[in-house]
């Protein structure tokens, strides 16, 4: 699943931070998915609690959902990315990268594929609570 | 907001001994049939060879190895990429197929970054990189990224490639970038200019590789493409690269 990768290196990247901050413990993380990549928070959620050790060991996790917005560089039109417009197969390719997006979506009001992935385009860290 | 995925790259690259971007700051000399050709004389005298196709948006070392459309990468914890002649593979085609991926250079980091953070390579001897041509965002991001990347630059005999060559020169070295060394492509004379200037840039000359007319027949055909000038100078490449066999499963 890909979902494990990109669980996988949030774990690190939060390991990371937290002996940068010199955390004794965490107890929450928050992590926003966007739409474009279409995350699915359960198996993200399955696979963080699986994967988590150490100091991360029964922290909670809370996953948000984000709106992704595209913006045309030649109109300037805006939009809401929606995978139900596509094929299945091309979701699935958005889903792994994002930036396929540019060979499967045109801008809806000018047809150009040069547009901007403004926000909500894959899986970020967004808050971790702990104590120093 | 901080992005998590280039804290695992890292690791994804662990098990690699060594990464070798084929690169130039000129483009049409050669660097995927380079790229390819190399990827194959390593793994047939049986190292473990990734080829991570870099040109995201003129990619073409799946069609100089002739790869079959239903050879795909497995899921599995992230991407398992497929093995092709001996190689482990992976190219953005996976998910754009023949259509074009016009991608502006946030999107090439973007998807660069998203690529090697879920690509689970395993152990290899060789991470070969077939990069895109000049010195931008894939250059500045695997320079970012994959800390221990090498580059073997590709020219032609062209004073006009090799000018573009010694800008590239220069950045790597202000970068304190590994240049393995510089391999002539295309040559259809005598002439040693290149070789000299390479010496003067105090870089190894790493060969040449004749213009050979079978090339454009070997599109498609592994086995043909290694009996062909870029084949020969690339089974010769693997002495140049200076690296023993063994003790990867040291790893």
């Amino acid at each position: 699943m890909h979902e494990w990768a990109l669980a996988e290196s949030i774990l690190v990247s939060v390991q990371q931070i937290a002996e940068q901050e010199h955390l004794q413990s965490v107890s929450e993380i928050t992590i926003r998915v966007g739409a474009l990549q279409q995350i699915e928070p359960s198996i993200l959620q399955f696979a963080l609690k699986q994967m988590s050790e150490g100091l991360l060991k029964g922290v909670k996790f809370r996953i948000l959902k984000a709106k992704s917005t595209l913006k045309c560089r030649v109109c300037g039109a805006t939009w809401q990315y929606s995978s139900k417009k596509l094929g299945k197969a091309d979701a699935e390719a958005i889903h792994f990268v994002p930036e396929a997006a540019h060979t499967y979506i045109k801008c809806p009001k000018c047809g150009s594929p040069d547009f901007e992935i403004a926000s909500g385009r894959g899986v970020w860290l967004e808050d971790i609570k702990g104590v120093k | 907001m901080i992005d998590p995925r280039t804290s695992i790259i890292g690791e994804r690259l662990a098990k690699t001994r060594r990464i070798v971007a084929i690169s130039s700051g000129k483009g049409g000399v050669g660097k995927s049939m380079v790229a390819s050709a190399l990827a194959l004389s390593l793994a047939r005298v049986g190292f473990r060879v990734g080829l991570f196709d870099a040109d995201f948006t003129g990619p073409s070392t799946h069609i100089i190895l002739g790869i079959p459309k239903d050879v795909q990468p497995k899921e599995d914890k992230g991407l398992v990429p497929a093995e092709v002649e001996g190689i482990t593979y992976m190219s953005l085609v996976y998910f754009v197929g023949d259509k074009p991926a016009p991608l502006r250079g946030v999107d090439v980091s973007n998807a660069l970054i998203e690529l090697l953070a879920i690509t689970q390579w395993g152990k290899l001897d060789f991470l070969i990189i077939d990069m895109p041509p000049g010195i931008g965002d894939a250059v500045l991001d695997l320079v970012r990224l994959a800390k221990k990347i090498e580059f073997l630059i590709i020219t032609t005999p062209s004073l006009l490639a090799f000018e573009v060559v010694k800008k590239q020169v220069a950045l790597l070295c202000e970068l304190k970038m590994p240049i393995i060394g510089i391999v002539e492509n295309m040559k259809r004379d005598n002439s040693n200019i290149i070789e000299k200037e390479t010496e003067k840039l105090g870089l190894r000359y790493l060969g040449a590789a004749a213009f050979d007319q079978k090339v454009e027949a070997a599109i498609g055909n592994p086995t043909k493409l290694l009996d062909t000038a870029i084949g020969e100078a690339t089974e010769k490449l693997e002495k140049g690269l200076g690296y023993k066999k063994g003790n990867s499963d040291a790893l």
